[in-house]
């Protein structure tokens, strides 16, 4: 009777005795979350008594949280518990500064794991079934993350690690792997090996579904992806200061994510004026770990973009959906007083079949003019004929992105094998322009 | 009859026509005419190749952009003006040439094109008597 579920009582709790036991959880948390430095002084200076609290809209009395404090309150501003309790750290490159490190205790990674398991559940990974976590291992959450989670769920799991796209390949085929977890733009390159190796993976494996995550990425892409593995591509959404995956994740309808409320609450506000924003309305995804106690995080400001779903979900999960990222609140790029999401030039031109899945948009100021110039891969195709065709393509996807961005680009197409393959996040922009 | 032609997208940047040369060579592929015509950013470089279903294969596996396509050659003497006049019954008939490179096969010429209308095309060979000339005959000797 329980199949359709993980945890069917905590899955299908009413939004009421959601909001108590969000409430009941906060409270823990606060309590948590007052040993440590940070939010000791801050509850201190802001006189926020979490006794007071009655419910859990009382939440809104706590300042947001940014990635700027994690940064400057490293390494152990943020941490609530004994060294004792704390059994692992994940963390960003911190490439550019203070790293954004995160602290977890036994509790914690169990929590997270429990989280993964009911993600990987919700789209029809079972016990019996082999996954493949095509993912970095290591500081990256997505390796240990998935694994745990997998884990737990019972999967026979294959610490595949990234890259190396040969050897994953094999290993799917040796031990017939079913699930695969990757990023949506290493599928892409994963697939040119297939067919390097004279193999389709629609029909020279046993997979059964995938999950992909990580990345923002658009509907249009996801449906490529679907189309060129013969499976379902299931979304994921995560990031390390909430655990990593597993905050957020497709059901079987792969009609938004369900943010599993038990353990997080949510809210979306305008990057702005950081007011919440109508119900239903874009803006930024604002996150509190209602379940962590080595190291709470109170309404942390994601940057990412998104909506709350409207409507109930046909599966019968009560926790509520969001939309697919739309990109980040600091990702947004200005250039001749427009506004524009990388986004939304993907979806442009994944709308166009002759054009290949990677791009890379660079800003550069040419002649005291900032301009955007679009790199493109053009694809096999007739229109290789004569240059009139290649021509008039470039035309269109100028158009096209004009259109939508109300810019009009550059464009440059390359060829296939322009792009070097990435392993990590794939960059999308570069912006070389001159600062005056 | 017309012999195949691959199109292969280039980048405008050094080493990249050579990628395409050494993957044909490595393979024994032989090349019997090549066509390559530029804007500022990228060209298509045209073949005639002895194995084009094998080179097709080759090159999309590196990853290029390429098409197969028909062209038509035909044969020509090689004195002064014979190209003039091979082309004339073309444009008489007012059938537009789309490309055309050429070369030299045992002493004589031999015009690659690619043009507008290939019913009209192969009509204006046949009734000028013109020699089409097929992949077979270019690569006759090496084979």
């Amino acid at each position: 009777m329980n199949q359709q579920y993980w945890e069917k009582e905590l899955e299908t709790l009413s939004q009421v005795d959601l909001q108590i036991l969000q409430y009941e959880r906060l409270k823990k948390t606060l309590r948590f979350a007052s040993q440590s430095m940070y939010y000791k002084k801050l509850f201190a200076e802001k006189k926020i008594n979490p006794d007071g609290f009655k419910s859990i809209k009382d939440i809104e009395k706590i300042p947001f949280t940014t990635k700027e404090d994690l940064r400057s309150n490293f390494p152990y501003g943020f941490l609530a518990a004994e060294k004792r309790e704390v059994i692992r750290l994940h963390s960003s490159s911190g490439t550019t500064g203070n790293p954004t490190v995160v602290y977890h205790s036994k509790h914690d990674i169990d929590s997270w794991a429990n989280l993964v398991a009911r993600s990987l559940f919700a789209v029809g990974t079972r016990d019996t079934d082999v996954f493949q976590n095509i993912s970095g291992y290591g500081l990256f959450t997505g390796g240990l993350g998935f694994q745990y989670g997998a884990e737990r769920l019972g999967a026979l799991t294959i610490p595949a690690g990234a890259g190396n796209s040969k050897r994953q390949i094999k290993l799917m085929r040796d031990y017939g792997t079913t699930v695969i977890h990757t990023i949506p733009s290493y599928v892409m390159h994963l697939v040119d090996f297939f067919r390097e190796m004279n193999l389709d993976p629609r029909t020279d494996t046993d997979l059964r579904h995938m999950v992909i995550g990580a990345e923002p990425h658009t509907e249009e892409t996801r449906q490529r992806i679907q189309a060129m593995m013969g499976i379902k591509a299931y979304n994921s959404y995560g990031l390390s200061e909430m655990n990593g995956p597993g905050v957020a994740f497709e059901c079987e309808y792969q009609n938004g994510m369900h943010l599993w409320e038990d353990a997080f609450y949510a809210e979306i506000i305008d990057p702005v004026t950081l007011q919440h924003v109508p119900e239903g309305e874009i803006g930024e995804l604002v996150l509190t770990s209602l379940d962590r106690q080595a190291m709470p995080i109170l309404r942390y400001r994601t940057r990412d973009l998104t909506r709350f779903l409207p409507g109930s979900c046909p599966c019968g999960r009560t926790h509520r959906r969001i939309d697919r990222m739309k990109g980040r609140s600091d990702d947004m790029f200005i250039i001749r007083g427009c506004n524009v999401f990388p986004m939304q030039i993907e979806k442009v031109l994944m709308q166009i079949p002759e054009v290949g899945n990677n791009y890379m948009i660079q800003l550069e100021t040419i002649d005291g003019v900032d301009e955007m110039i679009i790199e493109v891969e053009v694809l096999d195709g007739n229109f290789l004929d004569n240059y009139s065709k290649l021509e008039k393509l470039s035309k269109i996807i100028t158009n096209e992105v004009k259109n939508e961005v109300l810019v009009t680009p550059k464009v440059k197409l390359v060829q296939p094998n322009h792009f070097p393959p990435c392993e990590g996040k794939a960059l999308r922009v570069k912006d070389n322009r001159k600062q005056y | 009859m017309s012999i195949k032609q691959l199109s292969i997208f280039l980048e405008n940047k050094s080493g990249r026509l050579t990628e395409v040369l050494e993957t044909l060579g490595q393979e024994k592929i032989n090349i019997a005419a090549m066509s390559i015509a530029d804007t500022s950013e990228y060209g298509i470089l045209r073949l005639i190749v002895s194995d084009p279903e094998e080179a097709l294969r080759l090159l999309k596996n590196k990853g290029f952009s390429v098409n197969m396509t028909d062209v038509i050659a035909i044969e020509t003497p090689t004195y002064a003006g014979a190209f003039a006049e091979a082309l004339k019954h073309f444009s008489d008939a007012q059938v537009g040439i789309e490309y055309m490179y050429a070369f030299e096969l045992d002493n004589n010429g031999i015009i690659v094109m690619r043009t507008d209308d290939r019913q009209k095309a192969f009509k204006i060979i046949e009734s000028n008597k013109l020699r089409l000339v097929s992949g077979n005959d270019i690569f006759k000797e090496k084979k």
